[in-house]
C-alpha cells in the first residue's frame, strides 16, 4: 500500500487511534490524594459530607440486605458493595426531576432519589406495592431485562426534550449489557434525537461469570459511544470525583440541548451477582478480588474528607447507627404492608377488566375470602 | 359521507387524532416525509410537523423502547411497524414491557401505546411480510388486539384503541388497504375495543371470522344462501379480549358455527374462539365446531401463497359439513 492510501485508508490504525484516546479519567488516586487538581469539582463541604454519608449508608444497606436475604425475610437481592462510587456519585450530579432507569443492582440509586426504602425492600420481596412509585418521583422500577432500560431512556429522553424541561434521563447497565442490541439503539436513538440522556455502564468486571474481555474485542466499552458519535468517556468508577465530575458534564452538555453522552464506570463487585446461589470463587481469584479491594472507593473517600477534616470515626459510626435504624424501620414497614392477593393481580392487568380477567376475579376473590 | 379506501380511513383516524390530543405521537421508519410505506401517514408530518410525526432510525426494539419511555413522560405513542413479521425484533418492548408496566407499577402507569402495523397475506411479500401473528400478541396478557376489516371500522376501532389507556396491537391487513372501499364519517367517531360486530345476521350457522377473512367469509355465505342456508358472519374485529356475549348469542341462535382465520392453524385464535364456545354454550350445539385455517407450516413462498391462504371455497366447504353434520 502506497503512503498516502495507508494515510487516508489504514482501519487498523484507525481503530488503535480511537482506542488510545480512552485513558481511564481519575481525580482521586486509590490512596486518597487528588492527582488531576484542574478537575476537582466545586462541591461544598456538606456536599462533600452527603456524599460520603450516602456511600457508607449503602454499604450497610448492602451488608444488611444479604443478611436479611440469608434469614429470608428479603426476596431478589443483587449486592452493591464496591460500586458505591459508580452509583451515588452518578446520582449525585443529577436534579430532583431527572429520570433515573435503574438496573437491578441499581436501586441505592432510587431509593436516594426518593422511593421509601421499605418499598424497596417490598420490591425485593416480590410485592407490588414495592413498584408503586410516589407521585413526583421520577424512577422505574429496577429493570430486569438487560438493556431494555437503554431504549426506554431515548424515549424518556425525548419526550424530556418534547416537553421542553430542563431535565435528563439517566440509565444504568453493565459490562454485560454493553453487548445487548439494546445498547446501541438505545444510544444511536437518542444520539439520532439529540435527547438529554445519560448512559451508564458500570463496568465492574463480571457477567455473573462471563468476565468483561469474552464481550468484545473492543478495548473499553466508552468506545463504543463513538459509533452512535455520542460523546463518551471511560472514569475509574471506584473515584466518587471522577464519576461525579463525567456525570456532571454529561448532564450540563444534555440540558444545553447538545445530546447523550455515555460513561464507563470502572468498578468492581465484591459479592455474588445475586443471593441466588452465584458463587464468584467459581469464576474469580482472591487475587483479584483483592486487586480491587485496595481500590475502594470509600476508603479512599474517607481518607480525602479526613484529610479535610470533614470526616472521622466518630461521624461514621453516627451514620452507620443511623443507617441501621433505618433499615430496621423499612423492614417493619415491609412487614406491615397487607400481603398481595391474586385479585389484586388481575386488577392490574388493564384500566378496566376484559370478560376473563372479570370472570377469574370473581373466582380468586371467593377463593381469597375464604 | 365520503367513500375511503381501509388506508384512507387509517390515515383519517390518524389524523383527528393528532389534532385533538397534542399528546399523540406517530413515528416510524420512513412514515415522515414518505407517508409511510403504505402512505397511512401520507400528508400528516406537512400537517403537524416534525415534533409530531417523525422518522426513526431503522430498529424496531428501538422504536419499542421509545413508545415505553414517551409514554412515561404523558404522550400517547402511536408507533408502526414496517411490517408486522419484524415484531419479532420488538418483542421483548411489547411483551416484556408495555404489556406488564401496569402490572409492573401496580396499577400506576399507564401505556397508552398504539402499535400500527400492516400484517396478511396475498400480495406476494418477501419473506417475513405477511405472517398472521395476532395469536403470538393475543397470548400475551397485557394487550388488545384489534384487526379491522372495512373502513368504517378502522376509523373508529383506531381512534379507540389510541384512546385507550393500555397497549394496543392494531393490525392491518395488506390486501384490505385499497381492495375494500365504504362510508367513513368525516368527523371523529369511535366504536368500543372487545365488541364484534354482526356483519350479515344468519340463522343457521354462525361464522366467526376477523380481517381479511370476513369477506370471504361473506362470499361464502351469499353462496350457501343461493343453496337455502342463512349464515350469519360475525366480524370479532378484537380478537383479545373476545366479545363473548356476541359469540355466545350467536352459537345459541345458530347452534352451528365454524372459525374461520387466515393464520395456520396451531394454536391461535380459532382455537380460542372454539374453546370458549365449547365451554360456554355446549348443549346449544347441533355439530362439532370446524374451523378454517392455514395449515401448520412457516408463511408460503408468494408461488404457493394462493393454495396455502384459506379462501371462500375452503370455508364453503367446511361450512356444508357442519350443516349437514
Amino acid at each position: 500500500m502506497g503512503e498516502k492510501l495507508k494515510k487516508q485508508f489504514d482501519p487498523a490504525a484507525t481503530l488503535q487511534e480511537v482506542e488510545s484516546k480512552f485513558e481511564m479519567f481519575q481525580i482521586l488516586n486509590e490512596e486518597g490524594k487528588i492527582v488531576n487538581e484542574d478537575a476537582v469539582p466545586d462541591l461544598s463541604d456538606e456536599e462533600l459530607v452527603e456524599l460520603m454519608t450516602r456511600m457508607v449508608f449503602t454499604r450497610i444497606l448492602d451488608q444488611r440486605s444479604i443478611s436479611l436475604n440469608r434469614q429470608g425475610r428479603l426476596g431478589f437481592y443483587a449486592p452493591t458493595a464496591g460500586q458505591e462510587a459508580s452509583q451515588l456519585a452518578s446520582h449525585f450530579a443529577l436534579e430532583k426531576d431527572d429520570w433515573i432507569l435503574p438496573g437491578y443492582r441499581d436501586v441505592p440509586q432510587i431509593v436516594f432519589h426518593g422511593l421509601p426504602l421499605w418499598k424497596a425492600f417490598l420490591f425485593s420481596r416480590g410485592h407490588f406495592v414495592g413498584n408503586q412509585i410516589p407521585e413526583g418521583v421520577n424512577v422505574l422500577p429496577p429493570q430486569i431485562i438487560i438493556g431494555a432500560q437503554y431504549v426506554q431512556a431515548a424515549g424518556v429522553a425525548l419526550g424530556i426534550k418534547k416537553r421542553g424541561t430542563a431535565d435528563v434521563a439517566i440509565t444504568y447497565t453493565g459490562d454485560g449489557g454493553s453487548s445487548q442490541g439494546d445498547f446501541y439503539e438505545g444510544i444511536n436513538f437518542a444520539g439520532a434525537f439529540k435527547a438529554p440522556a445519560i448512559f451508564i455502564v458500570q463496568n465492574n468486571q463480571f457477567a455473573i461469570s462471563t468476565p468483561r474481555d469474552v464481550q468484545t474485542s473492543a478495548k473499553t466499552i466508552a468506545q463504543k459511544g463513538i459509533a452512535a458519535g455520542i460523546p463518551s468517556v471511560l472514569v475509574d468508577g471506584m473515584d466518587p470525583l471522577a464519576v461525579y465530575v463525567a456525570t456532571r458534564d454529561a448532564r450540563e452538555r444534555a440540558v444545553k440541548g447538545e445530546g447523550p453522552s455515555l460513561i464507563e464506570t470502572m468498578c468492581y463487585r465484591y459479592g455474588p451477582h445475586t443471593m441466588s446461589g452465584d458463587d464468584p470463587t467459581r469464576y474469580r481469584t482472591t487475587d483479584i478480588d483483592n486487586e480491587w479491594a485496595a481500590k475502594d472507593p470509600i476508603v479512599r473517600f474517607r481518607i480525602y474528607l479526613e484529610g479535610k477534616g470533614l470526616w472521622d470515626e466518630q461521624k461514621e459510626t453516627e451514620v452507620i447507627e443511623r443507617a441501621k435504624e433505618e433499615i430496621k424501620a423499612a423492614i417493619k414497614k415491609a412487614d406491615e404492608t397487607p400481603k398481595q392477593k391474586v385479585t389484586d393481580l388481575i386488577s392490574n392487568m388493564y384500566e378496566e377488566k376484559p370478560y376473563n380477567l372479570q370472570e377469574q376475579y370473581e373466582i380468586f376473590e371467593a377463593k381469597e375470602s375464604k | 359521507m365520503a367513500q375511503m379506501t381501509m388506508i384512507q380511513a387509517i390515515t383519517d383516524a390518524l389524523r383527528c387524532e393528532l389534532k385533538d390530543d397534542e399528546n399523540v405521537l406517530v413515528f416510524g421508519e420512513d412514515v415522515g416525509v414518505n407517508g409511510g410505506v403504505f402512505r397511512a401517514t401520507e400528508g400528516l408530518q406537512n400537517e403537524f410537523g416534525e415534533d409530531r410525526v417523525f422518522d426513526t432510525p431503522l430498529a424496531e426494539s428501538g422504536i419499542g423502547g421509545l413508545a415505553v419511555g414517551l409514554s412515561l413522560t404523558g404522550y400517547r405513542p402511536v408507533p408502526e411497524i414496517q411490517f408486522f413479521g419484524f415484531v419479532f425484533e420488538v418483542m421483548d418492548s411489547i411483551s416484556g414491557q408495555l404489556a406488564r408496566y401496569r402490572y409492573r407499577t401496580g396499577n400506576t402507569f399507564n401505556m397508552p401505546v398504539t402499535i400500527r402495523s400492516p400484517f396478511g397475506g396475498g400480495v406476494h411479500t418477501p419473506e417475513m411480510h405477511s405472517d398472521s401473528l395476532e395469536g403470538l400478541m393475543a397470548q400475551q396478557p397485557g394487550l388488545k388486539v384489534v384487526i379491522p376489516s372495512t373502513p368504517y371500522d378502522a376509523k373508529g376501532l383506531l381512534i379507540s384503541s389510541i384512546r385507550d389507556n393500555d397497549p394496543v396491537i392494531f393490525l392491518e391487513h395488506l390486501k384490505l388497504y385499497r381492495s375494500v372501499k365504504g362510508e367513513v364519517p368525516e368527523e371523529s367517531y369511535t366504536i368500543p375495543l372487545g365488541k364484534a360486530d354482526v356483519k350479515r345476521e344468519g340463522k343457521d350457522l354462525s361464522i366467526f371470522a376477523y380481517g381479511l377473512m370476513v369477506h370471504e367469509s361473506l362470499k361464502a355465505a351469499e353462496e350457501l344462501e343461493k343453496e337455502g342456508y342463512s349464515v350469519e358472519v360475525v366480524d370479532l374485529r378484537t380478537v383479545q379480549p373476545l366479545d363473548i356475549e356476541t359469540i355466545i348469542a350467536s352459537v345459541e341462535k345458530t347452534n352451528r358455527a365454524i372459525v374461520v382465520q387466515e393464520a395456520q392453524k396451531q394454536a391461535g385464535i380459532a382455537a380460542n374462539v372454539v374453546a370458549e364456545i365449547t365451554e360456554r354454550a355446549i348443549l346449544s350445539l347441533e355439530a362439532p365446531v370446524l374451523r378454517v385455517a392455514a395449515p401448520d407450516t412457516i408463511y408460503p413462498f408468494p408461488q404457493a401463497e394462493n393454495i396455502w391462504l384459506p379462501n371462500y371455497k375452503d370455508i364453503l366447504e367446511t361450512a356444508k359439513k357442519v350443516l349437514t353434520f
